[in-house]
């Protein structure tokens, strides 16, 4: 990371070669169909940055991605894969909702912060269960996050139907004491729906950075993901270290699902599937390599992705699907991107590094 | 013996990795049924000299020829159709398939797209009882001696017609016994027209089992030397360059009080049987016990046991007067326990760490190193400057990965990190493996100055001269139980490796003292 900066400047190689080869791909693609894709590209683009309406969604997006990406990113450090990131945020975007709509009368001063500090502890315990069966049993965190999905998206849609509605598929909205919205971001981006998420999503990238880097309990857990033997050895505690890692992932998480109902929609309503964010929060993660300004900016490219795919229909003449197509093989490209490191460590293992060809190796 | 024909020719051989040249100019030549010893020091370019021999690596200039012919190994694969094979020192074996099995594995011979067990077990019994191997086709790794193990490997090159087997630091795993049953089993292959380099630093091998020897130091070969000319002596100051001490220089010791009270001590192994089965010893202060034994019978689950890595089901443990049974490692820390673990990249180092991170290791939540949760970098690196200077750590800096250090450089790491601790017992195990000379010189220095300064110290070693020459007294370990503490300067090897193959120690003291006896005889009669 930046202790090492040669290291760090060599490896954004990586993640700018995976946007390129999704972004040539695309094109191949679209040119095989017959679409002109320098057209598409440019509607994508000036359609995003043309408009500060459409600029603040794509920031909008990338807000909500910017936790469950952090929120993912922390559970991997310890070595731990959280696919559940989705439920986590799905969980703490309804008891946010929950605790806004049940105590409407309390002031904003106190209503909004403990409306998200419910989605969020509620997101750190709901990603816990995966932590505390891991590190008793043994239990693979992958397969137990999977499935607190599932239970997470039925259980939500129990709560929205049978409590928080009489009979809608969706809640009331939250009062303006419980809104994140900001009147003058609103009036900046001629009405999108950005708000103060962006900046608490900023503040915790640095408290994130800061937890990782500078705290005892960030080095156990980098410690714990890198070699959790040696971390053993040296007194570390592996359970706790499993449980707090999935307990702050999912806290993020959480964290992620409040910001997103509180400040996106002010409500929540049935879903019929698990919310996107979390799962392209695992892209943006792994896109921006576990480090938490690379993780935001990433957030900000899958934003404009997501926003600017809409002009590719009506301005260049490409179809939805193919839209869908190119921003998924940019996607792919992405989350691929191991394997473009792995020939890049290829070639150098052939002709560059002394390491590779002495490591293990006790000649 | 050995022919005049040349089966491999190096010539020239260069290796650049960037600016780093870790071969430069070397001259290797193999004869027909020679046994050739390649000595060198770590990372001196042993192993990327036999990785291009055995097509891992293309080497940056120079010329190879096989057979008189020239030929550009550009493959595992084509190194193997050239007749080249390695046995490597870390085993590649599948534990739950048979050896006939392993043997052929990535070469199954089928039938119909059935596999022709039977053919391949025939062909494997064929080469074993050819070069006199007594390995069983039909038994399951996992259920096999190390030495075999390794006679598997060896097999393995042999199926796939290998002429020319390179040996990677052979004996490290074997008893002396064994040992000696490998350099037979060496000897035999050479006379059927096989030859081998052994890769190794252990120089008393060398002159059992080498007909010539190339020593290598940083990356150019100095000398290609008749072995039965050339004294241990002289191919010790040949590969460090300098002039080196083999006795570990060492006052009487000075023993006091137990500092390690370890009592009817039982620990389970991972697989579930009593693999440590009710042990009493002490360490006393300012003295060195060593732990002799064949790997595999309870030495590695004692000390995991010692250091808190591993539950005990029975007994008790004491370090300095304290009860530590079945505490926590950073407990037993605490209490005073420096520890040295036996592999140095899995326990020792997190590897992608920088130096100064890993020399924090065992002390980052502690003051200075860090307040209130937060750590300060400041103090962690000045300590780490400091250790690294004191200990001569050969790093570019403290910021670098432990994984950037030469395997000596990770150990000297540990052993600062460890011994700045001033922990009442050190315990050190396997410290000083796959190290060379210079850095074995050093470690058993501090390792003698620990225990001069009061400390004990606990040496759990599979080298028995790294055992005799530093500990003061040992204990050694058969199948989970000490079957005898002898003083270290009233023992000698055989006795001590009839005591590891689990001869108790009257009958090893007549034994040994009877093939003494015998080898006067005939050094006499010479």
């Amino acid at each position: 990371m930046i202790r090492q900066s040669r290291g760090f400047l060599s490896s954004l190689v990586v993640p700018i070669l995976s946007i390129i080869f999704g972004f040539v791909f695309g094109a191949i693609l679209m040119l095989l169909f017959g679409y002109n894709p320098v057209v598409a590209y440019d509607a994508m683009i000036s359609g995003v940055f043309g408009s500060q309406y459409f600029l603040g969604e794509a920031l909008r997006q990338a807000t909500s991605l910017t936790f469950t990406g952090l929120g993912f990113a922390l559970a991997y450090k310890a070595g731990f894969f959280n696919i559940g990131v989705s439920g986590q945020a799905l969980a703490g975007w309804v008891s946010a909702i929950w605790v806004a709509l049940a105590f409407p009368e309390l002031p904003q001063l106190v209503l909004l912060p403990l409306s998200i500090l419910a989605g969020t502890l509620v997101g750190a315990l709901w990603a816990s269960i995966a932590g505390t069966l891991r590190a008793f049993f043994g239990t693979s965190e992958v397969i137990v996050t999977i499935m607190l999905n599932y239970t997470a998206l039925q259980l939500t849609n129990f709560i929205i139907r049978d409590i928080l509605s009489e009979t809608g598929n969706s809640t009331e909205s939250v009062g303006e004491n419980a809104s994140l919205s900001l009147q003058w971001l609103t009036d900046l981006t001629q009405g999108s729906r950005l708000n103060a998420g962006l900046f608490i999503a900023i503040a915790v990238v640095i408290l994130y950075w800061i937890f990782i880097t500078r705290t005892t309990a960030g080095f156990e857990i980098r410690a714990v993901g890198l070699n959790s033997f040696a971390s053993t050895y040296a007194g570390m505690s592996a359970k706790k270290n499993i449980i707090l890692s999935m307990f702050l992932s999912g806290a993020l998480a959480g964290l992620g699902g409040a910001i997103h109902g509180l400040g996106t929609f002010g409500n929540i309503f049935t879903q019929t599937g698990l919310p996107s964010i979390g799962f392209d929060g695992i892209s943006v993660a792994l896109l921006g390599l576990g480090n938490p300004i690379g993780i935001f900016f990433s957030s900000i490219l899958f934003g404009v992705l997501n926003v600017g795919a809409a002009f590719m229909p009506n301005r260049a003449g490409v179809p939805d699907e193919m839209a869908s197509i190119v921003t998924a093989a940019i996607i792919f490209f992405i989350g691929a991107n191991y394997i473009i490191r792995y020939f890049i460590e290829k070639r150098a293992s052939r002709d560059q590094s002394p390491t590779t060809a002495t490591r293990g190796g006790e000649e | 013996m050995p022919t005049s024909e040349r089966v491999i020719e190096m010539n020239g051989i260069t290796k650049e990795f960037g600016s780093f040249r870790a071969n430069d100019d070397i001259h290797l030549d193999l004869k027909k049924g020679e046994i050739h010893a390649l000595l060198g020091e770590n990372g001196a370019g042993k192993s990327t000299l036999m990785n291009i021999l055995s097509g891992l690596l293309e080497p940056t200039s120079g010329e190879i020829k096989v057979k008189g012919k020239s030929v550009n190994i550009t493959s595992p694969d084509v190194a193997n159709e050239l007749g080249i094979g390695m046995v490597h020192q870390h085993f590649m074996l599948v534990d739950k398939f048979t050896v006939a099995e392993n043997i052929m594995l990535g070469r199954e011979k089928s039938r119909f797209g059935y596999i022709d067990k039977k053919s391949a077990e025939k062909e494997v019994q064929a080469l074993s009882d050819q070069y006199g191997l007594k390995v069983d086709p039909s038994a399951l790794v996992e259920n096999i001696s190390v030495g075999m193990q390794q006679r598997v490997e060896i097999l393995k090159t042999l199926y796939r017609g290998a002429d020319l087997l390179i040996f990677d630091e052979p004996t490290g795993v074997l008893t002396p016994q064994e040992i000696e049953e490998l350099i037979g089993i060496m000897h035999k292959m050479v006379n059927e027209d096989k030859s081998i380099i052994l890769i190794t630093h252990k120089l008393d091998e060398i002159k059992q089992v080498a007909n010539r020897c190339t020593v290598i130091r940083r990356g150019k070969s100095i000398d290609t030397v008749d072995v039965s000319k050339t004294s241990q002596q002289e191919l010790a100051d040949m590969m460090v360059g300098r002039s080196v001490s083999f006795k570990v220089d060492k006052k009487p010791a000075t023993p006091k009080e137990a500092v390690l009270k370890v009592e009817d001590l039982t620990v389970k192994s991972n697989r579930g049987f009593d693999a440590v089965k009710g042990i009493s010893f002490e360490v006393k202060a300012g003295e060195v016990l060593g732990i002799a034994g064949v790997d595999g019978n309870g030495q590695s689950e004692l000390i995991q046991a010692i250091t808190g890595l591993t539950k005990s089901s029975n007994g008790s443990i004491h370090l300095d007067g304290n009860n530590i049974t079945n505490k926590k490692p950073r407990k037993i820390t605490e209490t005073g326990l420096g520890h040295i673990p036996e592999d140095r990249q899995k326990y020792g180092l997190i590897l992608p760490m920088t130096l100064e991170e890993n020399i924090a290791l065992q002390t980052y939540y502690q003051k200075p190193f860090s307040s209130h949760g937060f750590l300060n970098y400041k103090e962690i690196k000045q300590h780490a400057k400091r250790l690294i200077e004191e200990f001569d750590v050969r790093t570019p800096s403290e910021e670098h990965s432990a994984a950037s250090l030469s395997g000596g450089n990770q150990q000297k790491a540990i052993i600062a990190r460890e011994v700045d601790r001033d922990p009442a017992l050190l315990i050190a195990a396997q410290p000083t493996r796959g190290l060379d000379v210079g850095a074995i010189e050093y470690i058993h220095s501090r390792l003698i100055e620990m225990r001069d300064n009061g400390k004990g110290v606990l040496l759990m070693s599979y080298e028995l001269d790294e055992v005799m020459n530093v500990s003061d007294r040992i204990a050694v370990m058969y199948d989970g139980k000490i079957i005898a503490i002898v003083n270290a300067n009233e023992t000698n090897e055989s006795e001590l490796g009839l005591l590891m193959a689990g001869v108790p120690l009257k009958e090893a003291k007549e034994k040994a003292d009877s093939k003494g006896k015998e080898k006067e005889t005939i050094d006499s009669s010479i």
